[in-house]
């Protein structure tokens, strides 16, 4: 008998806000000490009532738009409760019956094709507190720094069918919301969760088998090798007929590479869900729609084929430049003052990552100001600055984005010399001073020319046109 | 304010910046409040005294305070309110607290005092201790309804911290003054259990009204006589929810002994909080169990529409809605040891306007409804109560 694998995928990202989702402590807490960015809305006091931050409904709704989801017109919140630690007023404000956006879908392509899997909802929520167990002195520590840091929660119908494709799905969702600046999506940093719904039944089938959730996946490629692994052990499982396939919840273990049933703190208990009473229902008109979508970045796909059909790019090439949101609006932004496509891309792609890298820094952290490289661009095609000085100048724009180009060639003398008659000094007073190598040159040598070619380019601080300064100097020359 | 407010007693629902919150509650009790509630705020700028605290029952759902942590108050064998016995004795000229559960209009009630329970989202919630948030008002209490209607002046504005605060516009209508009302209700449904005494403080009302040229006209008003089952509801399942937070693991009350996670949750809230407190949690979770959360919770809901509907229909014909307030004007311990949930049965009174949000007033023992945004009216009624009063006097 051929099994078909069925798989859906619960998504929980954490959006790169600010602030929290009900407060204004940072929702940052990177390398921040326990407990120092709370209040008493976040840390569950008396007293504290929830605001919802409208920063977080917008990147929801960039979120709902990137993924084709239909946004609800009123949109509103409900608590689900129950009791754990890091949970501070033991019910979580999350969406249950009015979520923001519903009905999308997600393109994903692998070895077999491209397929769309339909997305059943995004519902905005705020996230728990960390727990920490030490196990020297054998208590449990609770840091609230995370408690209402901002979440939506994407939600899959169960069209997923392999490993393969859950991992292409997971790469999609990373790749759309990082260019809409909605969140990181980064596993290892545990801006991106995710857990995974599977059964398995006989091919062709159109009732579902017995479902199992897997949780405690900390990379795709984990999420990849849990569904094998799970999808073999049901195979297993419904061909010895034994009965032991039960519905549970199992949590992935990575060093032994198998799923272990779990007690979970949520044993399926009664959330018994119901209205948040301290928040009004949100009405997301068609205006505020119409405000986020115009703000939308174009899929990096539109980007790539514009990059080759309209402005001439290599393939390669417009595949580099649109991968990454800062990268591309850095490229469009240089493009649009220097209106050369080939040297813009050129700059962005050898200078400017070349940058980046050297510096271990990532292309989400640049901070380069696209115009400026622009700017940048104009200098060195117009003759005013040679190349090899405008990379210097990139370099300090690297690291000060407000610095203008063309003053800081100015302060560093970097600006080429156009001024004949100071070249021609500058030439009269290098020969003057070296009659050898003009005898030298005289008398056939070449390489004599170049030295001095050399010594009267470094009076000017190679700021001046090479072959203008070779005519020049070859004519001083041949007049003696 | 005009400044000739000297001092005002802030009940323990609301925070005060440097006290303890204990809400009534052995849970709760030498808490730190970590912030002023917008009341204690304001009330700072304007440089009055509140440093009076009125105690409450636990979480104030009871009948006037009996829970309380700290014992329940009892003279000569009846319960008397905290509030209530600060304005008597003169140790405060108001008192402002969080109508949770009707309490504070049973105390005036009670007492020949005035209350007002204004528009729901008239007074912020920021830094109350909320324990049914769609319903629970701060309201005043005084001996006049001249230093109420002070007091709210002062009091209600638009506050952004709190999502359910009224707009400034429809504060300003809140705080505008009114005219006697022409035609004012009394639904016979809601005449139903009192007592003697009670009746005769209504008959009273209503021949002062007349007096002052009212027409007071009988009717009936079946919804109303609803509310209090669905109000029970739906204050207890949002109880059960604004409660669930404390449980003994980042403050409040923790108990000594325990093994696992589990019993310190199970032991600290056991220990932690009164029995009456208890059972509404319980009730409360059960309303909102996933079997029930169609047939009672969502049913609760409806007949909070029908209840809002039925006030809007009689403020088409009338200015206000006259009803008792109190079965009785005295409680004693005789009547808790006879029924223990007798507060979840009293509030019948009470809980018609906590369902629907409207302003209600207390004033001569009784209750004067009023539509959204009329508490002008309502205060000119208290007002031709209170000189028909001092005439009798």
């Amino acid at each position: 008998m051929r099994f078909e694998t069925v798989i859906g995928l619960e998504v929980h990202v954490e959006l790169s806000t600010r602030t929290k989702i009900f407060c204004s402590c940072s929702a940052s807490s990177f390398g921040a000490e326990p407990n120092t960015q709370i209040c008493p809305v976040c840390c569950g006091m008396a007293g504290g009532l929830p605001r919802l931050n409208r920063a977080v409904v917008e990147h929801a709704m960039r979120a709902a738009m990137m993924l084709s989801c239909r946004i609800n017109p009123v949109t509103s919140f409900d608590r689900k409760s129950y009791f754990y630690p890091d949970l501070p007023s033991a019910y979580q404000i999350t969406q249950s019956t009015a979520p923001i956006a519903v009905d999308g879908l997600v393109e994903i392509e692998t070895a077999q094709g491209k397929r769309e899997i339909r997305i059943k909802q995004i519902h905005m929520e705020e996230d728990a507190g960390k727990l920490v167990h030490d196990m020297r002195d054998g208590l449990s520590h609770v840091d609230y720094n995370r408690a209402g840091v901002p979440l939506i929660e994407i939600v899959s119908h169960p069209d997923l069918r392999s490993g393969e494709e859950a991992q292409a799905y997971l790469e999609r969702l990373k790749t759309l919301l990082r260019y809409a600046r909605v969140s990181e999506c980064e596993m290892a940093h545990g801006t991106m969760r995710c857990d995974v719904n599977l059964s398995v039944r006989p091919e062709g089938a159109n009732v579902f088998g017995v479902r199992t959730e897997i949780k405690n996946m900390n990379s795709i490629a984990a999420i990849r090798r849990a569904i094998e692994y799970e999808a073999q052990r049901h195979v297993d499982a419904i061909e010895r007929g034994d009965g032991t396939l039960v519905p549970e919840t199992r949590r992935w273990d990575e060093e032994q590479g198998i799923t272990k049933s779990m007690r979970s703190k949520e044993t399926a208990g009664d959330y018994r869900y119901a209205p948040e009473p301290n928040l009004m229902p949100l009405a997301i008109d068609d205006g505020w729609c119409a405000r986020v979508r115009a703000a939308l970045p174009a899929f990096p796909e539109v980007k790539r084929a514009r990059y080759t059909s309209e402005l001439g790019l290599g393939e390669y090439d417009a595949e580099l430049l649109a991968r990454s949101i800062t990268v591309s609006e850095c490229f469009e932004e240089a493009y649009a003052v220097c209106k050369n496509a080939k040297e813009a891309a050129n700059w962005v792609l050898s200078e400017v990552l070349a940058l980046l890298n050297a510096k271990r820094m990532s292309e989400d952290d640049l901070t380069l100001d696209g115009a400026r490289l622009g700017e940048l661009i104009l200098l060195v095609l117009d003759g005013t600055v040679g190349r090899a000085n405008a990379k210097k100048i990139l370099a300090q724009m690297m690291e000060d984005s407000t610095l203008d180009p063309r003053a800081y060639a100015e302060s560093q003398g970097f600006l080429i010399c156009n001024d004949l008659s100071l070249i021609e000094r500058v030439v009269d007073a290098v020969i003057a001073t070296d009659p050898r190598s003009v005898s030298d040159y005289k008398n056939g040598k070449e390489k004599a020319l170049m030295a001095l070619f050399g010594k009267c380019m470094k009076e000017l601080k190679g700021n001046c046109d090479p072959l203008l300064l070779k005519r020049i100097l070859t004519d001083a020359v041949n007049r003696i | 304010m005009n400044g000739a407010l000297k001092n005002i007693a802030l009940d323990e629902m609301l925070l005060v910046k440097g006290t303890t919150v204990s809400a009534g509650s052995r849970m709760l009790k030498g808490c730190a409040a970590l912030f002023d509630s917008a009341v204690a705020e304001k009330l700072r700028a304007m440089g009055v005294d509140f440093g009076v605290r009125a105690r409450v029952g636990e979480f104030s759902i009871d009948l006037l305070g009996e829970t309380s942590a700290d014992g329940a108050l009892v003279r000569d064998g009846e319960i008397r309110s905290a509030s209530a016995e600060l304005l008597l004795q003169g140790s405060a000229e108001a008192c402002v607290g969080l109508d949770v559960n009707g309490g504070m209009r049973r105390a005036c009630a009670q007492n020949r005092l005035v209350c007002v329970k204004p528009t729901y989202g008239s007074i912020s919630r920021h830094g109350v201790v909320s324990v049914v948030p769609s319903g629970e008002t701060v309201s005043v209490m005084a001996r006049s309804a001249g230093i109420c209607r002070e007091v709210l002046s002062a009091l209600v504005t638009h506050d952004v911290r709190d999502g359910t605060s009224l707009s400034e516009a429809q504060c300003a209508r809140v705080r505008e003054s009114g005219v006697m009302p022409r035609r004012i209700a009394l639904p016979t449904e809601m005449l139903c259990g009192i007592g003697g005494e009670v009746q005769a403080h209504v008959e009273t009302a209503v021949a002062m009204l007349r007096a002052s040229g009212a027409e007071v006209i009988s009717v009936s008003a079946k919804a109303l006589a609803e509310a209090g089952a669905a109000w029970n509801m739906i204050l207890c399942a949002e109880l059960c929810k604004s409660t669930a937070r404390y449980d003994g693991v980042r403050y409040g009350y923790r108990a000594e002994q325990y093994e696992t996670l589990d019993e310190l949750y199970a032991k600290s809230r056991g220990e932690g909080f009164g029995t009456l407190l208890k059972c509404a949690i319980l009730y409360g979770s059960e309303v909102l169990s996933s079997e029930n959360y169609e047939r009672l919770y969502c049913k609760a809901l409806r007949v909070r529409t029908l209840v809002r509907e039925c006030f809007s229909r009689l403020f088409e014909d009338f200015d206000a809605v006259l009803t008792p307030a109190v079965s009785k004007m005295s409680y004693t311990e005789e009547h808790l040891r006879a029924d223990a949930f007798f507060a979840f049965r009293e509030n019948f009174y009470t809980a018609p306007s906590s369902l629907a949000g409207v302003p209600a007033v207390v004033a001569g023992g009784v209750q004067l409804i009023g539509d959204s945004f009329s508490e002008g009216t309502l205060l000119a009624v208290a007002d031709v109560i209170e000189r028909g009063r001092a005439h009798e006097i």
